[in-house]
């Protein structure tokens, strides 16, 4: 096949059929120098970002949202075009008419939506209650399905954040395609997969695939459609770099207007976009500065992505995010770097716009990045904490060097591997419910297998652990099955069309199951082997607290003797997940990712026998618990990494907070030891770090005087956020984190 | 000789300020000086600490090498690692030996044979050299300036590799004389590879309340970052 579009593109298997990576290889050009060639933003560019920034500023002063379109359902062509400013705009599209205006997307529960537009004000339109009585919604289909026991383990806040009133996102089009081969090659494909599966057996996953199929060529047509209201034709492929960036852009926000996903994440474009470029440049069409501004001007695109979320939303995923993630850097399956000049533009947009947690921009780290462009990732941590990074070296074997994160975390294989997300599984509170055999000591719910709560006057850690094991036999079939209900009617009712069009269709699945709590569940099985645990015990003999004597081992110092529990526990609860099949033969992951919902959990669980108090929060993630590091930082990355990646390939997050003092004395001195201690977290085989170099002071400066930090980045665990858009609650937590500090 | 023990008053798995790259620092328990700034007053006393064979402190260290890269490594502070030489030699030759960068902070107040052989084992020294005058060294730190001028004169002969070191106190030494001399100093010595000033903070004095000690400095101000870098550059251009 041939388009005049390819002119100056190199042969490759992406030819003869979709291969974005065969593009991507026969095509890019590694960059192994530094940052010098980069330049400013344009006055443009400055002039949207002034008109963005005003707007954030009103959003901030409406408690978060600006406007809402109460009488739309949000779809691909159901909003009028709408700009920011469109003279000055090289990117254009917006979710609804208006900048940061937000549609409602009832199909993941009519609920959600409704709450969701009373929260801040509004009051969702008439119209569009009566069409959702007539439909079922995700939600209403969970709900239909669930058991009693599902319903209890999610009320006492067993398994907690599971997407079953809300988008389960996660999923990662693979935006590239419509600007590689245009829609119509596309749909002709989509056609061809149809026809085929039809002359196969036409059994229920047959016929499921089939009319599939048919809603994703509908909405394949519907994006065309949508394109042609803003005055683009993307039925071909894209012929310039500035064509390639809207066209990419066009899919990516379609599938924001189609579907309120949790996590709506990029995947990894832009050494994509650097083909265009190189090719512009050639051609003499585009220099640096213009190079710079289109990224600059797609980014901001970017930026004004949002969803409307309930408050109680929030309270699990503080501060507004959308997950754009972008991964940026790794390395080739063929040892070649795949770092190009836009690997250094995109980043170097955190100058050229200031500092933001949208998009979610991670980088793909590996011993063997050019010193280049680890430098200047280091820097722009130190300048910016708004990057995160993941070992590419852990990640390249599993999924190959054509993967991205979506969400914080999540590694899959782009446009080949999907994932069923599934928040996670309270860890701490589930060694309670075993302590006290099977009744939730917070809520007073009786679920699970009932016996006597434990008698013995101390803790004793065989009986303890025999016990634990039951009940996570007994929970993560639970796990599997909850989640299986809640991934049927997502894929009945609320099906990611447009996303699953920019998929092979033979797709792999993924689902995605996760912890939250293991520090504290660690350092408590930790209290209960090495220390004196004595329960204490309400009027009705349930255990309530605990007196713990002498001192023990505690996760964060590179102890053995307790990192090992944390081991274990993972190991374990993975190979018990596995044993029960999950729903579209997909493969079982674990993640150890909390998002800020460390707060919540904490808040919903009793006290714990490491000594943490009823409702006070857990550590975020993998993290260690706050404060409870002796040895300094890298004792505490030392127990992280030691965390096996196999056992959790959707992920581990760490989330790492330093002085500037404490990392070097001078700018080089903190890059070069930045660079160094990455290096070394990764080649101790750890997955993902955040990276903040701050200080404390600063956090409760902006805690108490917001309006002077309106732009404040942080990261938090997986993600960054604006710290002024965290509840007081988060922030606090946030503050009450540990600064690793050697003077 | 693998079981001579070494007492430790704390360890700090990242060590980015104390020598060159990341480094494993270990605060040696023990000193015989009484450094009026001192920020580790619980490191004075012989006879505590946590003890450590070399075996444990190079299995410790093998969790960490992977992040020194090419400059980082272990380094010895304390109190005063030159009190428990025997250790600090036999740990160093062991580094030496398994590629590890090697860094000594010392006061210099020992200066023997055994020193001089566990001297030749540094990649780099920190010499904290407290004063520029006799008087005020004696008086600051109870060592004389002499000791540490014997000392720099060795590092210079073996060619050891050295950063001068002194911590900035507002009304004590912040004076352009002062840093003067160290600058004449650095120009003398062909060993001293750096000269770092250390603004003096009070980050210690709840240290010194729980081991119901008297902080000498408690009244007076920190130096700031700036103040001290605006000194430093002052002079600098001079030399």
């Amino acid at each position: 096949m041939e388009f005049n579009q390819w002119q100056g593109f190199v042969d490759g298997d992406w030819k003869t059929g979709i291969n974005v990576r065969s593009f991507i290889q026969s095509n890019y050009k590694a960059y192994t120098g530094n940052a010098d060639f980069l330049e400013g933003a344009t006055e443009k560019t400055n002039g949207l970002m002034e008109k963005l920034r005003e707007l954030q500023k009103q959003e901030m002063e409406k408690n978060g949202v600006l406007d809402i379109d109460v009488t739309t359902v949000s779809s691909l062509c159901n909003y009028k075009p709408g700009y920011l400013d469109k003279e000055n705009e090289l990117i254009v599209g917006l979710q609804t008419d208006a900048p940061l205006k937000r549609g409602v997307n009832p199909f993941g529960g009519i609920r959600m939506a409704r709450e969701a537009c009373s929260a801040y004000g509004y009051k969702l339109s008439d119209k569009i209650e009566e069409y959702f009585t007539y439909r079922t919604t995700h939600n209403d289909g969970v709900f239909r399905a669930y058991t009693p026991e599902m319903k209890a383990a999610r009320h006492c806040a067993l398994l907690t954040g599971l997407p079953d009133a809300y988008g389960r996102g996660r999923i990662i089009g693979d935006y590239r395609r419509v600007a590689l081969y245009g829609i119509d090659y596309l749909i002709e494909q989509k056609q061809l997969d149809k026809l085929k599966i039809g002359q196969g057996l036409m059994d229920a996953e047959s016929i499921k695939l089939t009319e599939e199929l048919f809603e994703q060529i509908s909405f394949l047509n519907k994006l065309k459609e949508m394109a042609s209201m803003y005055g683009f034709d993307i039925s071909q492929p894209a012929s310039t770099a500035q064509e390639a960036m809207q066209w990419t852009y066009f899919a990516y926000l379609a599938t924001n207007k189609e579907q309120n996903g949790a996590a709506m994440s990029l995947g990894r474009v832009s050494t994509f976009f650097d083909i265009y470029i190189e090719r512009d440049m050639k051609n003499g069409i585009l220099d640096e500065k213009g190079a710079q501004e289109l990224f600059d001007q797609f980014v901001i695109k970017l930026r004004m992505a949002r969803h409307l979320r309930t408050p109680e939303y929030n309270e699990l995923f503080g501060g507004d995010p959308m997950w754009i993630t972008e991964s940026v850097g790794g390395m080739g399956e063929n040892n070649k770097t795949l770092v190009t000049k836009s690997s250094f533009r995109m980043l170097n947009t955190l100058y050229t716009l200031g500092s933001s947690p949208e998009p979610n921009l991670t980088v793909l780290w590996s011993k063997r990045l050019p010193d280049g462009f680890k430098k200047f990732c280091a820097k722009v941590s130190c300048d910016t904490d708004s990057i995160q990074y993941e070992n590419d070296d852990l990640m390249r074997p599993r999924f190959g060097d054509d993967y991205a994160i979506a969400c914080c975390v999540s590694a899959m294989k782009i446009g080949k591997q999907m994932q069923f997300f599934g928040a996670r599984a309270n860890l701490a509170k589930l060694l309670l419910l075993a302590i006290n055999g099977g009744v939730d000591n917070v809520f007073g719910t009786r679920i699970g297998p009932q016996m006597e709560p434990m008698q013995d006057e101390y803790l004793d850690y065989t009986k303890v652990m025999e016990r634990f094991r039951l009940y996570q036999t007994w929970l993560c079939r639970l796990y599997v099955n909850t989640m299986n209900v809640i991934h049927y009617m997502h894929d009945k009712y609320a099906y990611e069309k447009t996303q699953m069009a920019l998929h092979d269709t033979s797709v792999e699945r993924l689902m995605a199951f996760g912890v939250a709590g293991l520090s504290v569940i660690t350092d408590s099985l930790s209290a209960i082997k090495f220390a004196k645990v004595k329960p204490i015990r309400n009027e009705e003999g349930i255990i309530v607290d605990f007196e713990t004597e002498g001192d023990f081992p505690k996760y964060g110092n590179d102890d053995d003797r307790v990192d090992e529990i944390a081991q274990n526990l993972i190991h374990g609860f993975h190979d018990e997940l596995k044993k029960t099949p999950a729903y579209r033969n997909a493969i079982h992951t674990l993640s150890v990712l909390t998002i800020t919902s460390n707060v919540v959990y904490g808040k919903k669980t009793g006290a714990t026998p490491d000594g943490r108090k009823k409702g006070e929060p857990f550590a975020p993630g993998a993290n260690p618990m706050h404060n409870r590091e002796h040895n300094g930082a890298l004792a505490s990355l030392g127990s992280v990494s030691k965390l096996s990646y196999s056992s959790c390939m959707d992920g581990i997050s760490n989330t790492f907070s330093i002085t500037p003092d404490s990392l070097g004395k001078c700018e080089e001195d903190r890059i070069n030891n930045l660079v160094s201690i990455l290096d070394g977290y990764f080649l101790n085989a750890a997955h993902h770090i955040n990276i903040n170099v701050m200080n404390r002071e600063t956090l409760i400066k902006a805690y108490e005087n917001p309006e002077a930090y309106p732009n404040l980045t942080i990261r938090v665990s997986g993600y960054a956020v604006n710290f002024c858009k965290l509840s007081r609650e988060q922030q606090k937590e946030v503050i009450m984190r540990t600064f690793h500090e050697a003077m | 000789m693998a079981d001579t023990i070494g007492y430790v008053s704390s360890v700090q798995s990242l060590g980015a300020v104390d020598g060159p790259g990341v480094r494993y620092v270990l605060f040696m328990q023990g000193c015989p000086l009484r450094c009026k700034c001192c920020h580790n007053p619980e490191t004075w006393e012989l006879g505590k600490g946590t003890a450590y064979t070399v075996d444990d402190v190079m299995q410790k260290l093998s969790r960490y090498v992977s992040y020194f890269g090419e400059k980082g490594g272990v380094t010895l502070s304390g109190g005063e690692p030159l009190l428990q030489t025997e250790f600090a030699t036999e740990l160093f030759s062991r580094c030496k030996s398994e590629g590890i960068s090697t860094c000594l902070d010392t006061s210099g107040c020992i200066l023997d044979d055994k020193v001089e052989k566990l001297l030749t084992l540094c990649d780099t020294v920190l010499l904290d050299y407290k004063m520029t005058n006799e008087q005020d060294y004696f008086d600051f730190s109870r060592m004389h300036m002499s000791q540490a001028d014997k000392f720099l004169e060795k590092l210079d002969d073996l060619k050891v590799t050295t950063w001068l070191r002194q911590v900035i106190v507002p009304g004590i030494n912040d004076n352009e004389q002062n840093v003067i001399k160290l600058f004449e100093l650095k120009k003398k010595y062909a060993c001293i590879e750096k000269l770092e000033l250390l603004p003096f903070h009070k980050a210690c004095v709840t240290k010194y309340e729980q081991l119901g000690l008297d902080f000498p400095l408690k009244n007076t101000p920190e130096a700031t970052k700036s103040q001290v870098n605006e000194l430093f550059e002052k002079i600098q251009k001079k030399f």
